[in-house]
């Protein structure tokens, strides 16, 4: 699955990354714990969170994950927008409850198979 | 350990939360840099990350060192602050100090010992109760 099936999917609009729709994402994780994710989450994976702040960049960036999709409408402030423009990290944002949004991956990702 | 061929400084302040993350960011770079595997620089990556969280999380001020040598990185984060009370303790999964702000802030689960530790080869943590902690950390590349 890419990017851009990943929008589609969670009805979400992107944030930062807009020439990544084809970039590929090998998978997806879970999570409002950063220390979670980075002991747990996979490289080129999608991190689905509420938690907004800068350091969910520096995560992303350390983990070399596909994107980050914000969930439940969390919206990021400007200095996460900047810091993940300067990085390279692409944001995505949807309006969909965290469990919503799983759910219609983990459907879309079932059926791929 | 042999003579370290490459070393690097980082300053990390305590409770700065913006530039949190940004010594192990450059660590990654230098280790990208120089060619170390990958998934080496994954552990690396995760472990320091931890370190310098732990430093913003808990200390007043802090560094962080990379060496590099031919058969081994190592990770020094070294700060100054309130010391770990209990390491045994410290190192179980779940345990944390962290103040509210960091929890809601999805930090102070307590598993970034717990991660240093499982992506390191070795960890030494040399603490002093009001003064300090040393955190040196090992990784075979070789």
């Amino acid at each position: 699955m890419n990017l851009k099936e990943v929008l589609e999917k969670t009805e979400a609009r992107m944030i930062t990354g807009e020439s990544e729709t084809d970039r590929e994402c090998r998978g997806f994780y879970v999570s409002d714990l950063l220390s979670d994710v980075m002991g747990n989450a996979g490289e080129g994976e999608v991190w689905l969170t509420i938690q907004t702040h800068s350091n969910v960049v520096a995560v992303a960036l350390l983990l070399n994950l596909a994107a980050v999709l914000f969930t439940a409408g969390a919206e990021p402030d400007a200095t996460t927008i900047e810091k993940a423009r300067a990085e390279g990290v692409v944001l995505l944002a949807t309006a969909l409850p965290t469990f919503e949004a799983a759910g219609r991956l983990y459907r879309a990702l079932m059926e791929e198979k | 350990m042999t003579t370290p061929g490459m070393v690097l400084h980082f300053s990390v302040e305590g409770g700065d939360f913006a530039a949190a993350g940004e010594a192990a960011s450059k660590i990654k770079k230098a280790l990208r840099k120089i060619g170390i595997d990958a998934g080496v620089i994954r552990r690396v990556a995760i472990a320091a990350y931890e370190a310098e969280m732990n430093i913003v999380l808990h200390a007043r001020r802090g560094r962080m060192t990379l060496e590099v040598a031919e058969d081994k990185l190592r990770v020094i984060a070294e700060d100054e602050g309130p010391g770990i009370a209990d390491v045994d303790q410290a190192m179980q999964e779940g345990f944390s100090t962290a103040s509210d702000l960091a929890r809601e802030m999805g930090f102070g689960a307590g598993m970034g010992l717990p991660n240093m530790k499982k992506c390191s080869d070795t960890i030494t943590i040399e603490t002093v109760k009001d003064r300090g902690t040393k955190v040196i950390m090992d990784f075979n590349h070789r």
